[in-house]
């Protein structure tokens, strides 16, 4: 007889892998992909790549540098790189994609130890970085569908968002006048996605398609996505004093699906358990609609999920189920 | 598979907690039991059971009657042992058991006469000390797998009652099929036995639990249930969802009644005892025939197996040995385990004895979904969400890897894990979390000895 395998037990495992998981994300971001390209370009498939390619590069130089076994096959990076380019408009000079990319795995990724070790999403980060470093280029949006006009898309109409427009709203304006004055388009044309905005943010159909086959191959639990989007519902519904329609655009708009879907549900950067998960939605949504309502800033789903990120620790501490048994122990003590 | 059960079979008070679906592979189940040829020679260890080990009552070159007691220790926590076959004691000396760990054996050389003890007699039982003392004498041990003695556990203590008995045929664990075949084959011995605990314990409640993926094996039990009107209808059976690790004792419990043991506390503490069907079965054919627990009923699978079957074996059998009352090898196994894939002992070798609590022997051909590359931890939660212990594996390994401190970690519950394997078992990252739980309980317990 050959030799035998001695191995501990169990002597099955489940055919969940990192790389499975990560492949699952990126399938899921497909049909939001494609619809980014039919309503902004080519130039969409130019801007992912830059950031993929980035992201890669960049884990492969730090992970070199630190000689650390290279991770690339698990497709973390890749995730990175397709989340950021899914949060930069259309029209991005390609080296900022690159940059925010390189800060998204260097600094935020690989500085804290690699895979897992993050306690914020590189995505989000890389966004943030951009946007506090390069406001402008990062908030001039391309028109919907404008780059069938003109191919060099970032020299075509901009537009504003409809969250911008929405901003003046809850400051006392009417959505109904400002419908009829074309400053904010149609609902179907915000479900669809033919708005401005960055990348992957646009098209509602797309992600919630998206969030539906991560929910069915049980790669997110849909506590946290109900749970942001529910809390930024209600919150939005009292805001507008009952308006249905005002509620629906505020969550339409915006990064509030891709975040809540994609961003939020990062498992290294949430809790792993349910309550802590039912929390943590709860609270992006409840940073999102405050900084929607009552700051400068037309959006805040990115703050929301990274200041919602830095506290998991916390929550998981606080809200961890106690061990099997345990609880009847400590009756008994006290 | 939905099945509709029979009317008078409970649901269960409290869903498992976690748990995962693991293809069941059950292929043995319409296997009959049939016996093998006993082998040529048996290797019987002094160590079958938790607790203390064995002397050896016999020399090398004596001749042993089947039955006959050949170790026997007066330490408590243990169970005597003896021969399983007639014939000559070749030797005396350490070998190694399924583990690696080398024990103390008596080796027997079949004469093929299987003569038994003339002294064997049904014994007579006629007050609860006489019924505890007659299975310590039965050398009965948990069947089910962790081979507890069953005489300590039927020794309560005297100021806790016992409401509960419950009789365990879950068989959560993939590929093994011999509880579900005492539950087919020897239902009878299955109500007797429980009667005869009932006489002498008075349990109030006796629930039979079961899994619902075996219908046939519920049909028969939920028959069995019906049979005690006398005694006020105290039986009961109960279907319970098919997940691993249903069959665990602690979860059993909860499923079962609600109650949940504490830390380091037994069954007994909340009013409960657990037995396992086949332990419960052959109490009843002991009484009748006084013939001591020198064979037993084991599932042998797997993809390198022939002939995939149920069997009955004398104890001391090697895996060698019951492999070719299967047909042989199918195929170059690649693992051997003792016991289901969960929780089982992966062998060195086949010429490892089998014991009384070794319920399975496995073989595989192919690596079968097993080696995964381990990666970085991505803080799924898969582990945490299986943990029918709520524990939050995730935690305690990262607490073992940064700072091993023997407080926190029993603060986090690792002296709760039982090795189930849940966690390693959906862990998409292939980390190896028994170990660590394994380490971790090591560590607390150095660090309760300080």
């Amino acid at each position: 007889m050959k030799k035998l395998t001695v191995t501990s037990s169990p002597h099955v495992k489940s055919g969940a892998t990192v790389t499975g998981i990560m492949l699952d994300v990126l399938i899921a971001l497909l049909p939001a992909l494609i619809a980014a390209v039919h309503i902004f370009g080519p130039r969409t498939l130019l801007v992912c790549a830059v950031c993929i390619g980035a992201c890669l590069l960049s884990e492969y130089i730090a992970e070199k540098i630190m000689r650390k076994p290279t991770t690339l096959g698990d497709l973390s990076a890749v995730v990175t790189g397709l989340l950021l380019a899914f949060n930069l408009p259309v029209g991005i000079p390609l080296w900022m994609a690159a940059v925010g990319s390189a800060a998204a795995i260097i600094v935020v990724k690989q500085m804290f130890g690699g895979l897992g070790q993050n306690f914020v999403n590189p995505a989000i980060t890389g966004r943030i970085i951009l946007l506090v470093s390069f406001s402008q280029a990062m908030t001039t949006f391309a028109a919907p569908r404008a780059w069938v006009e003109n191919v060099n898309a970032a020299d075509v109409v901009t537009t504003a968002t409809p969250l911008a427009a929405l901003s003046q709203i809850d400051r006392g304006g009417n959505i109904a006048a400002q419908l009829t004055a074309g400053e904010i388009p149609p609902l179907s044309d915000m479900f669809f996605g033919y708005i401005g905005g960055s990348l992957g943010e646009v098209c509602a159909l797309a992600l919630l398609i998206g969030g539906v086959f991560l929910i069915a191959r049980r790669v997110i639990s849909p506590i946290i996505p109900c749970a942001f989007v529910g809390t930024v519902a209600v919150i939005m519904l009292i805001a507008g004093k009952g308006d249905w329609t005002f509620m629906l655009y505020e969550l339409l708009s915006g990064g509030l699906l891709l975040g809540a879907i994609f961003m939020a549900t990062d498992y290294v950067t949430s809790p792993v358990n349910r309550l802590g998960k039912l929390i943590f939605g709860i609270g992006c949504g409840v940073i999102t609609a405050v900084i929607r309502l009552f700051s400068n800033l037309p959006e805040g789903v990115s703050y929301s999920i990274m200041i919602m990120n830095i506290l998991t620790p916390l929550i998981e501490k606080t809200t961890l189920a106690k061990p099997f048994g345990f609880v009847k122990e400590k009756k008994e003590a006290a | 598979m939905k099945v509709k059960l029979p009317e008078n079979v409970l649901k269960p008070v409290a869903a498992l907690r976690g748990g995962i679906k693991v293809s069941h592979n059950k292929f043995t189940s319409e296997s009959e039991t049939r016996r093998i040829e006993p082998p040529p020679q048996v290797v019987i260890p002094m160590v079958q059971h938790i607790g203390a080990p064995c002397t050896p009552l016999v020399k090398a070159g004596e001749r042993v009657l089947a039955g006959q007691k050949i170790g026997d220790t007066d330490a408590y926590i243990s169970a005597p042992i003896h021969a399983s076959v007639s014939g000559k004691v070749k030797a005396v000396a350490p070998a190694v058991t399924v583990g690696g760990r080398h024990i103390l054996s008596v080796t027997i050389e079949n004469d093929g006469l299987m003569e038994y003890d003339p002294s064997i007699a049904p014994p007579k039982v006629e007050s609860q000390k006489d019924f505890i003392k007659a299975v310590r004498a039965s050398g009965l041990v948990g069947l089910g797998g962790a081979g507890f003695p069953a005489h300590a556990k039927l020794n309560f203590p005297k100021d806790v009652k016992i409401d509960t008995l419950i009789v365990n045929a879950a068989e959560c664990e993939p590929y093994i099929t011999t509880d579900y075949r005492e539950c087919i084959e020897n239902s009878w011995d299955i109500v007797s036995g429980i009667h005869a605990l009932i006489e002498f314990f008075d349990f109030k409640r006796v629930v039979i639990a079961v899994e619902d993926n075996k219908p046939e094996a519920i049909k028969i039990l939920s028959s069995i249930a019906d049979t005690d009107n006398e005694r006020g209808d105290r039986i009961h059976l109960m279907a319970l969802k098919s997940k691993y690790p249903q069959g665990a004792e602690k979860a059993m419990i909860r499923t079962v009644t609600g109650r949940k043991v504490p830390p380091g506390k037994l069954p007994a503490d909340v009013g409960c005892a657990v037995m396992n069907v086949g332990s419960v079965a052959f109490i009843a054919r002991y009484l009748k025939s006084g013939r001591p627990l020198i064979s037993r009923t084991i599932t042998c699978s797997g993809s390198a197996i022939a002939q995939p079957s149920n069997i009955r074996v004398p104890i001391g059998t090697s895996a060698k040995e019951i492999v070719a009352a299967c047909g042989g090898y199918a195929a170059e196994p690649y693992k051997i385990i003792v016991g289901g894939p969960m929780m089982g002992f992966a062998l060195y070798d086949d010429e490892v004895p089998l014991t009384k609590q070794n319920n399975a022997l496995l073989a595989f051909a192919s690596k079968e979904k097993e080696i995964k590359k381990e990666r970085a931890c991505i803080r799924c939660g898969r582990c945490v969400a299986a943990c029918p212990m709520s524990l939050a594996p995730v935690f305690i390994a990262d607490k073992l890897k940064k700072d091993p401190d023997p407080a926190e970690l029993n603060e986090l519950g690792a002296m709760v894990c039982m090795e189930c394997g849940s966690c390693a078992y959906v862990c998409p990252a292939g980390k190896p979390l028994v170990q660590s739980m394994r380490r971790a309980k090591d560590i607390v317990r150095e660090g309760m000895k300080k």
